[in-house]
Parts: structure tokens; sequence; C-alpha cells
């Protein structure tokens, strides 16, 4: 377990790595004098230079790399150009509500998921197969942003149960939060559960097909007994790969989501930034997405190979 | 009657006639004609892929005869009343600038096919070349090539595209550009795996030793062994070049107004949600419907190419 933590822990370094001078080039890709924007209109030759070296534009390519990353590493992104407030600072406040909604859609679409692809894999080759199935390939289909605007539609303008947009932070005022969250993590949630069920349904289905589960029906072990106690455990494994393989997707589709429904998130800064062509901004809201990302996917690995002893000893 | 042991797939053969090499798909043995017939069939018998390539192809023919089968000129304003509901003279209502629906509609499927098909095969030409020279020459240059590929695989493709779009600016041609780097790394990824099988083979050891040039082999001998799982990562990956093409308009960061793009005529029908629902739903109902289209016909391909990851 060891090792494999440890070159887990490697290759994530590596990536990380690799997505840092990838950000970076992009960033330098920008047409453009950045120091000529930062002036403004009037400025002289003199106060020219002296920005252009206070930036660190007169160094090496390789230099200046080495100075953007040790300031990240030290938890400084820069200042947005548009209002001077710390980029850092701007970034964390709009990943809480992006991070908040991943979660509420992770949960959402496990509890759709769970027995949508129990019904479908017990009763397998049944109109409930089929009808669960066929959902979960229409929800998984429908994109985010349109999904959003549906549901405003018949559930805040027609019927009036839900809020049609706005955040209040659900640990300030649960009630408030869960309510105006609902909709949003029921649109990002049945995506992830199309995507979930159909897992669930063939990963429980082989599970089913396993010695030890027909050993255990030749004992007359009833079927629901089957699939709850000796089947799920050993089907619900890939869920957790799943979460980390569409950890990305999720957060993409979280950017989506809170435009819609005017969620203050990494999606409305990194839009409004790139608008106001406040490229810092664009710079540490994306970097500090993909490293969300990476981490979440080794942490996913660890607890699969911790749930997983024949990928643990290997 | 000795037939050599798992030959099913082969044509009639009594004596062994036919050498294999060890690994080789039996396919290669076979004429292109009959193999595509034997595609075609498995790939019919599955209705949902059938539906997926009838509705595409349905998308195809609306894009490239938008002009004859579009009612109105989808940029010409106050053709009908603002906001007007769906009615006979206008089938999907009108905009609030008083533009026919259904024509963006099917002037709209121009901008999702190009994205999705060119950017798909941009990804795939770069891609497929980057994993064969990866895998072939392995080294230095496979370690190279596969670390940025990592990098690029952490990116989700939407937050990459947003990111290249800030760097290049908006247009159809922008956004071609930005979905296809998305899309480089699986490609890449998903032919090395398969060069590294097959360049062990002995066909490949004997065209080395007969010094046929490496260039050659690659694209002469590897190439056309690993190249279905590539189709099904085509197949699989056109509907996600649509999907990222309409987030990106309904961001407003794809093709500028007024070109008509499913995902920005959502954006402007949200505004008028209240007054006016169909504006941003049915320019939905079109973007749904061509992504479980591509969605069943790529499951087909795959299940067609690659029997092994069926489901």
């Amino acid at each position: 377990m060891v090792r494999f933590v440890i070159s887990r822990l490697g290759q994530t370094l590596a990536v990380l790595f690799t997505v840092s001078v990838i950000i970076f080039a992009l960033m330098r890709m920008i047409p453009g004098d950045p120091v000529l924007m930062m002036l403004g209109d009037d400025f002289t030759q003199d106060a020219y230079e002296r920005l252009r070296s206070r930036l660190g534009f007169d160094r090496s390519i390789v230099t200046q790399y080495l100075i953007w990353i040790g300031r990240v590493l030290a938890g400084d992104l820069g200042d947005s150009y548009l209002n001077h407030e710390r980029v850092s600072r701007l970034v964390l406040e709009a990943f809480v509500p992006t991070l908040t909604l991943v979660v509420a859609s992770v949960i959402v679409g496990v509890l759709i998921a769970v027995p949508s692809g129990i019904i479908a894999a017990m009763r397998k080759d049944s109109a409930w197969d089929y009808g669960s199935m066929g959902f979960a390939i229409f929800v998984y289909s429908m994109p985010a942003f349109w999904k959003g605007i549906i549901l405003i539609w018949v559930f805040s303008v027609y019927l009036g149960w839900f809020p049609a947009m706005g955040w209040v932070a659900p640990w300030t005022d649960p009630w408030q939060g869960l309510w105006r969250l609902a909709l949003p993590a029921i649109t990002l949630g049945t995506f992830f559960s199309g995507l979930v069920a159909r897992i669930i349904r063939s990963s429980l289905l082989e599970v089913l097909d396993q010695d030890y589960v027909k050993a255990a029906r030749a004992r007359g072990v009833r079927q629901a007994a089957l699939v709850y106690k000796h089947a799920m455990a050993n089907a619900l494994i890939p869920v957790v790969t799943v979460i980390g393989l569409q950890f990305g997707t999720l957060l993409g589709g979280a950017v989506l989501t809170e435009t819609v429904f005017a969620i203050p998130g990494m999606g409305r800064l990194s839009v409004a930034a790139i608008l106001n062509r406040d490229y810092a901004v664009v710079q540490g809201a994306i970097l500090v997405g993909v490293v969300a990302v990476v981490v979440v996917n080794l942490l996913v690995d660890l607890v699969y190979a911790f749930l997983n002893p024949r990928i643990r000893v290997a | 009657m000795a037939r050599p042991l798992g030959a099913d797939d082969r044509p009639f053969d009594p004596e062994g006639l036919t050498v294999l090499a060890p690994g080789a798909p039996p396919d290669a043995a076979l004429g292109a004609r009959v193999v595509l017939g034997r595609w075609w069939r498995r790939f019919a018998r599955n209705p949902g892929a059938v539906f997926g390539l009838a509705v595409f192809l349905a998308i195809i023919a609306m894009a490239v005869f938008a002009p004859v089968l579009a009612p109105y000129d989808p940029l010409a304003q106050g053709v009908g009343k603002p906001l007007d509901r769906p009615s006979v003279a206008h089938w999907a209502g009108t905009d609030s600038f008083g533009r026919d629906i259904l024509s963006r509609i099917i002037y709209g499927a121009r901008v999702a096919l190009i994205v999705g098909i060119v950017s798909v095969t941009l990804a795939m030409v770069i891609g497929v070349t980057l994993g064969l020279i990866s895998g072939y020459y392995g080294g230095i240059v496979d370690v190279v090539i596969m670390r940025v590929m990592d990098g690029l695989f952490a990116f989700p493709i939407i937050i990459l595209a947003i990111a290249m779009m800030a760097v290049m600016g908006f247009g159809v041609r922008n956004v071609i550009i930005a979905v296809a780097v998305g899309f480089i790394a699986p490609f890449a990824r998903v032919t090395r795996g398969d060069v590294l099988a097959v360049k062990e083979e002995p066909y490949i050891e004997a065209a080395r030793l007969t010094g046929v040039r490496s260039l050659t082999i690659i694209f002469r001998h590897v190439l056309p062994n690993v190249l279905a799982p590539i189709i099904v990562q085509g197949a699989l990956r056109v509907s996600g070049a649509i999907i990222t093409e309409s987030g990106l308009s309904f961001l407003g960061l794809g093709p500028p107004p007024p070109t008509p793009a499913w995902g920005r005529m959502i954006a402007e029908g949200q505004t008028f949600i209240v007054m006016a629902p169909h504006v941003a739903t049915i320019p939905g109902i079109a973007l749904m419907l061509a992504i479980v289209a591509l969605n069943l016909l790529g499951d087909g391909v795959r299940d067609t190419l690659d029997p092994r990851m069926r489901r």
C-alpha cells in the first residue's frame, strides 16, 4: 500500500507540473503586451520599463515560469487588473458555491442511480430495465444548461415551488440554502445519475454472475438479500471510480449550471474575467479548477485501493 | 474437417492455408468488402444505433440543405412579431428580434456539425500521430509526449475550452481549435496502448528486419491494425464536441452573434422564460436530439467494431 501511495503521489506531482506549464504557456500566448494593458493610456517610457522589470517580463521565459510557480506555491495568484483584489481570495470565494453544487449533485445522482440501477439489473430485459436505462440515456444527453432552464420553467415559473435563481450558503441558512440549491443540484445530479445507473446495472449483473453469488443462490438465499448482502458492496466499488473520473466533467457541468441559476461560482467569475480581459483571474480560476480535479482523482484512487485489496497489493 | 482453433470467423479453409499472424484480428485476412458487410450486419441488429444514424443523417441533410429547408432568412429581424408563440407561419415561434426560430435552428445545425466533425477529426489526426510516435519509438519521446497528454487530460474539456477562448478570442474557427485540443489526449492514449501491443507482432519485426523505413511501418503496417478503437473513440467524441460547442455558445464565448448557434439561442431565450418559454426550450430539443442520436450511434459503432467493450 505504501508503495502504491508513493507512486501515485509521484504521478500526481508530474501531472500538476505539466498542468502548470500548460496554463503558464497559454497565458503567454495572449496577444498584446500585458504591461501596456496595465498602464493604460498615459505613461512614460521609464514607468513602462520599471513595471516591466517589476513583473519580471524582462527575464528569460524559464525564469519567468519559476518566479510564477514559486508565487503560486506560496498561495499568491496575483491581483485582479480590474479591482486590484487578490485573485486567490476571488477564486476561493467562487470555488465554494461551485464545489457545494458538485457535492450536492453527486448525492442527488447516487440517490437516483442506486435504486434505478438495482431495479434494472434485477429485472434484466424487462420494461423496468429498458425504462430506467432509457431514462438514463435521456437525462445524460440533456445539456445541463438547457435542463436547468426547463426545470426553472416548470418548477419556478409554472408551479412556483422553488426560487428560480440565487445563492445562499447552506451553512449560514440551511433552509434557504438547500431550497435554492435543489434545482441546480437536480440539474447536474440527474446527468450524473444517468451515468452511474448504467454502471451500477452492468457491474451488478457481472457480480450476480459470480460463483459466490451463485453458491448463495443455491443455498436458497432470496433475490433481495442476495443483492443487498452479497452483491451490492462489490458492485458499488466502480461508483467510487466514476466519481473520480467524472469529477472534472461535473466541475465543467457546474460551471454551466451555475450560470443558469445565477450562482456566484467559478463559471461566472471566469466568464466575467474573460469578457473583461482580466487574465490573472482567468489563470487563477483555471489553475484552481484543474488542481482540484487532479487532487480528487488522487483521493479517489487511494480510496479505491483501500476498498479493493487486489489493487493495494499489486 | 480440421479447422484451426478459434477460426470460426474465417472463410471456409479446409487446408488451413490462410496464415494469420498470431493475435492479429481475423478480419485482417478478409477483403475490405466482406469486413464492411459483416460490420454493417452487426450494426443493423442494434435498433438504437440505427435510429442514431438516421437522426444524424437527417441533421447532416438539414445543415447541407439549410437554404432550401429554412422558411425564412435566419438573420432577418421582424419577419414576425417579437416573441410570438409557435404558429402556422412560424412553427417554432419567433425570438425577441422577431426572427424565425425554426430557420435559426436549421442553420444552427451547421455550426454544431462543423464544430463536432472538424474538431474531432483534427483531434484524431494529431492525437493518433502523437500516439503512433509515442508507442512506436518509446523512450524519452514517449515519456515527454505522454506526460504532456496526462496534463491535457487533467483539464475538464469545457474548462480547457474556456481558457483557450480567453486566449484566442471568439469565433467558429477558434471554437473548433479549442474543442480539438481538448480531445487530443484520449486519442493519443488509445492509439499508444494498441501500438505497444501491435509492434511486438512478428510481421512488424519482419518488416523492420527487411529494412522498411520506420515511417512506412508506422503508417502502412501499424496504423491499419489499431484503427478500430480509434474509430470508436471518434464516434463517441462527436457528441462531446457538440455539447462543448453549445456550452461555449451558451456562456457567450462561442461564435459571435448574430450567427445562429443552438447554445446562444438557449441563452438568449432564458431571459424571456416567463413570457415566451418556447424561445429557450425549442432550440434545446434540437440540441438534445442531436446528442441522443450521436450517443446511440457512438455506442453502436463501439459494439460493432469492438464487441469486447459491449456492456
